[in-house]
């Protein structure tokens, strides 16, 4: 299985640093989002891995064989590695069979074959075949897109943010697509991407990005609920903040005692918990917070709490038990809160 | 349901709204024309037919002519002669300007060579010099230099830059995401230039072949200096020698084939493909390839080119200045051809645009069939040569409006069809950039119809239209054929008075009267280059 690992990677651009020392490795077969702001660096990280870009420091190797040793690089066309841009990027001059078929060799016996069987994979009608990319919609581009790259059988896939142009409920039905199709191709894939419910669902692995540095790395769940700092936890979902004295297992906060992953710290420190881990019921005498804003967002409902030491987060909510503005509730909390 | 006829439904409605609920100080009921853009078509529609005129001419000239003269006229060694030349000519010069266009392009936008941007000024520069001019220093450097591989030298020189121009931005305007991806498929960098950047380029290089192949059939001082026949030196030739009506007619007729030829074969070239990049948002900037060791050698192209193309032109007029001294600054004749040349390009750029103004309005704000039969008249006019023109109206003069025979009005329409595209795409973009909403927002605020199109359109149109009127002042400062052909006695403009000298071989005399239009024709250099950039969003 491919193997890639990314040993101190660095890249300037002028007197930004785009990339600081990036060490990663990512393992065969799997699925690993790379997510982060714009200007963290992650299409550049992208970029040096596809060998657009080279680096100015540290290696880049692919099962054992170097990419990139410093500027030193292997050309992109040498790599055999799949790149599908945002937009999809299809040859407007070319027919959709001629776009997919870009990368197999002319002369080859199965040509047709082949570009009928990924057409298939990608689970678009053979019609489309005989058709320019500007008769397609951006869905169906993407599939295009997405079988042109898989044409090589390359070792390697790069997503480079490919659901960013699509419809909220086109997006996530074309996310659950394509991570089938790689999965059953066995391809090992990277995605950029600054949408964290897209980085979350699609990936095996997270790897967060931020100043061009790597803030943490692991499977979705553990990023989600164990970030490492305050800024990482926000950037992955709302976070609820707040300062704490840890014991033995529990936390003391404004929310009363709760339950808490302390380990052996002991003291001062900040807490997160996660919004939906909190539960409202109307509170018969003054209660634990009061509502300050009730947002009513159909399937997903939120409201705003204040505690009495005026800390304010947001709650979700059942669309069916919406409280009123003012109304007391009482909090309760499940699982355990994480500690910085 | 019955309907009822609808000046009836509306004669009841405005008869109860009126009389019975409303005080009459609100706004009467008002039938919507079925035709909101009529006087606009009326007036774009004479335009066109007045465009159509010297194609008229040709057509009625055949008639007339009668099919024996005309087949004694046509089908003759003289004019197989001129064919097979003009043939050669666009055959040797359109693939040299491509190759070279291309090369410098891709040079200028998508590598590291030093001074990129410097080299880019002087790839667009030679345009500032006439292409008689071009050829009047070539003489002067190599008095040998005539026939084909002349012509072919020097018509490159003095049109590649229409070539330079749609390629180079096309070349910033390409998403640099299909080239990663083609890459990403085992392409060398080579292979993406000829699979992926090339055939993209194809309609910027069409077009601006189609540009230059029109501008070789057209140009009659170039070929005159270095001796080269072509139709238009040999109408010119016919006409001047003889006034021998039928023999130039005919040979017209011939060059308007061609023209028609040319134009078609861009319309089969071009074919009925799409090469806009797909899909949304904007295309990151393409990245510059590095030249490392091939640098130097690469340099040699532009720095060769314009040693050729501005080097030897403003070399030679140097130093026919420096030998004509300040004897050949003479405020007078000077003088008195700057003005005139003023006042024809002004006359004419407001006339141009005057009468292009209906076109362009149609073109944005009624599309449709109509629209486009008229506005292929308004085109294919500024696609014919100034000797057909000038031609067709000196017919027509002649033998219908004889009081307009050589007269400033006739140069000033003559000049009006040969430049009528500049005024129109000029005009159209900017009227393209008042959306029509604007209108119905200043409606909305209470102003009538005109007073709306006068506060908005208008006046975010105006910036435009006097840019595009520059275009055709600029134009016509250094227009020579049609000028020579239709201009009353005594008219001189800077461009006659260059010929005039050049003819006399008095070189030295010449010089000013060149580096005046090559003056002039700056602005138009630096408004192109803009442009260009303007139209790839950099």
């Amino acid at each position: 299985m491919t193997e890639l690992v990314l040993r101190g990677v660095g890249k300037r651009y002028g007197a930004v640093t785009a990339l600081a020392g990036i060490d990663l490795t990512i393992s065969g077969g799997a699925r690993t989002a790379v997510i982060g702001q714009s200007g963290s660096g992650k299409t550049t990280l992208l970029r040096i891995i596809g060998g657009f870009e080279a680096p100015d420091a540290g290696r880049v190797t692919l099962d054992g064989e170097v990419l990139a040793d410093g500027p030193a690089i292997v050309p992109a066309h040498r790599r055999g590695i799949g790149f599908v841009p945002q937009d999809g990027a299809l040859f407007p001059h070319l027919t959709i069979a001629e776009n997919i078929g870009f990368g197999i060799e002319r002369g080859a016996a199965d040509r047709e074959a082949r570009i009928v069987g990924l057409i298939d994979m990608v689970e678009l009608d053979r019609r489309v075949l005989a058709r320019r990319p500007h008769e397609l919609s951006g869905g169906q581009q993407q599939r295009v897109a997405l079988a042109r790259a898989l044409a090589r059988r390359p070792r390697l896939m790069l997503l480079d943010e490919p659901f960013s142009a699509l419809d909220t409920g086109l997006r996530e039905a074309m996310r659950k697509a394509v991570a089938t199709i790689l999965s059953q191709a066995g391809i090992t894939t990277i995605l950029v991407t600054h949408d964290q419910a897209e980085a979350l669902s699609f990936a095996d692995q997270v790897a967060v990005l931020r100043n061009g540095e790597l803030a943490q790395v692991g499977p979705p769940t553990q990023l989600y609920h164990h970030p490492r700092d305050p800024a990482t936890a926000a950037f992955l979902g709302d976070a609820i903040i707040l300062q704490a004295e840890l014991g033995d297992g529990v936390a003391s906060c404004a929310l009363g005692r709760i339950a808490a992953h302390t380990g052996t710290r002991r003291g001062q420190a900040q807490i997160m918990l996660r919004p939906e881990q909190l539960r409202l019921t109307p509170a018969q005498g003054p209660g634990d917070a009061r509502v300050t804003e009730v947002e009513f967002g159909g399937a997903s409902c939120r409201v705003t709490v204040a505690l009495p030491d005026a800390t304010t987060f947001p709650v979700g909510v059942s669309s069916l038990d919406l409280p009123l503005i003012g109304a007391p509730v009482d909090i309760a909390v499940q699982g355990a809160a994480h500690v910085f | 349901m019955t309907v009822r006829p609808r000046r009836a439904l509306c004669a009841a409605a405005g008869h109860s709204l009126m009389t019975s609920l409303l005080p009459s100080a609100k706004p009467t009921l008002r039938r919507a024309g079925r035709w909101p853009h009529a006087p606009a078509f009326a007036l774009a529609g004479i335009v066109a037919l007045v465009a159509l005129l010297p194609l008229g001419f040709v057509a009625w000239v055949t008639i007339q002519t009668g099919w024996q003269t005309v087949q004694a006229l046509v089908f003759r060694g003289r004019v197989g002669d001129l064919l097979v030349n003009t043939l050669l000519l666009e055959i040797a010069t359109i693939p040299i300007a491509i190759a070279l266009a291309v090369a410098l392009a891709w040079l200028t936008e998508r590598s590291d060579l030093p001074w990129g941007r410097f080299w880019a000024w002087l790839a667009v520069a030679p345009l500032a010099v006439p292409a008689f001019v071009h050829s009047y220093a070539w003489v002067t450097v190599a008095p040998g230099l005539h026939g084909l591989w002349a012509a072919t030298l020097v018509s490159v020189l003095a049109y590649f830059p229409f070539l330079y121009l749609p390629v180079a931005a096309q070349l910033r305007r390409l998403d640099p995401a299909m080239e990663d991806v083609a890459a990403s498929l085992g392409l060398s960098p080579f292979q993406v230039f000829l699979r992926v950047v090339l055939p993209q380029l194809r309609i910027a290089i069409l077009g601006g072949a189609l540009l230059v192949g029109l501008h070789l059939l057209a140009e009659y001082g170039l070929y005159v200096m270095i001796q080269f026949d072509t139709f238009t030196t040999a109408i010119v030739d016919q006409f001047q020698s003889s006034f021998q009506g039928a023999a130039a007619n005919m040979l017209a007729g011939v060059l308007v084939v061609c023209c028609l030829a040319l134009l078609g074969l861009d319309l089969l070239l071009r074919g009925g493909g799409r090469y806009a990049r797909v899909g949304a948002g904007a295309a990151r900037l393409a990245p510059r390839h590095r030249l490392g060791l091939a640098t130097l050698p690469c340099l040699v192209l532009p720095v060769a080119t314009a040693t050729l193309a501005l080097g030897i032109p403003l070399l030679t007029l140097g130093r026919w200045l420096a030998i004509g001294g300040a004897g050949i600054w003479q405020a007078g004749p000077i003088g008195d051809a700057i003005g005139q040349t003023v006042m024809f390009a002004l006359g004419g750029a407001a006339l141009t645009t005057v009468i292009a103004i209906p076109m362009a309005w149609l073109s944005v704000r009624s599309p449709g069939r109509l629209q486009r039969l008229l506005e292929a008249c308004h085109y294919y006019v500024g696609a014919l040569p100034g000797v057909v023109v000038a031609l067709a109206l000196v017919t027509v003069t002649v033998r219908v409006a004889h009081p307009l025979y050589q007269t400033v009005f006739t140069v000033l329409l003559a000049y009006a069809l040969l430049f009528l595209p500049r005024a129109l795409i000029g005009l159209r973009a900017s009227i393209a950039q008042a959306p029509v909403e604007l209108e119905r927002a200043a409606m909305a605020l209470g102003r009538p119809p005109l007073s709306a199109i006068w506060a908005t359109t208008i006046r975010l149109a105006a910036p435009g239209a006097a840019a595009s009127m520059a275009m055709v002042a600029l134009g016509i400062s250094n227009e020579l054929t049609a000028t020579l052909l239709l201009a009353p006695n005594g008219t001189r403009t800077l461009a006659t008075e260059f010929w005039a000298a050049t003819a006399e071989i008095d070189y030295t005399g010449a010089a000013p009267y060149a580096v005046m239009m090559v003056v002039a024709s700056l602005p138009l250099v630096f408004m192109l280059h803009a442009q260009s950039k303007r139209a790839a969003g950099r």
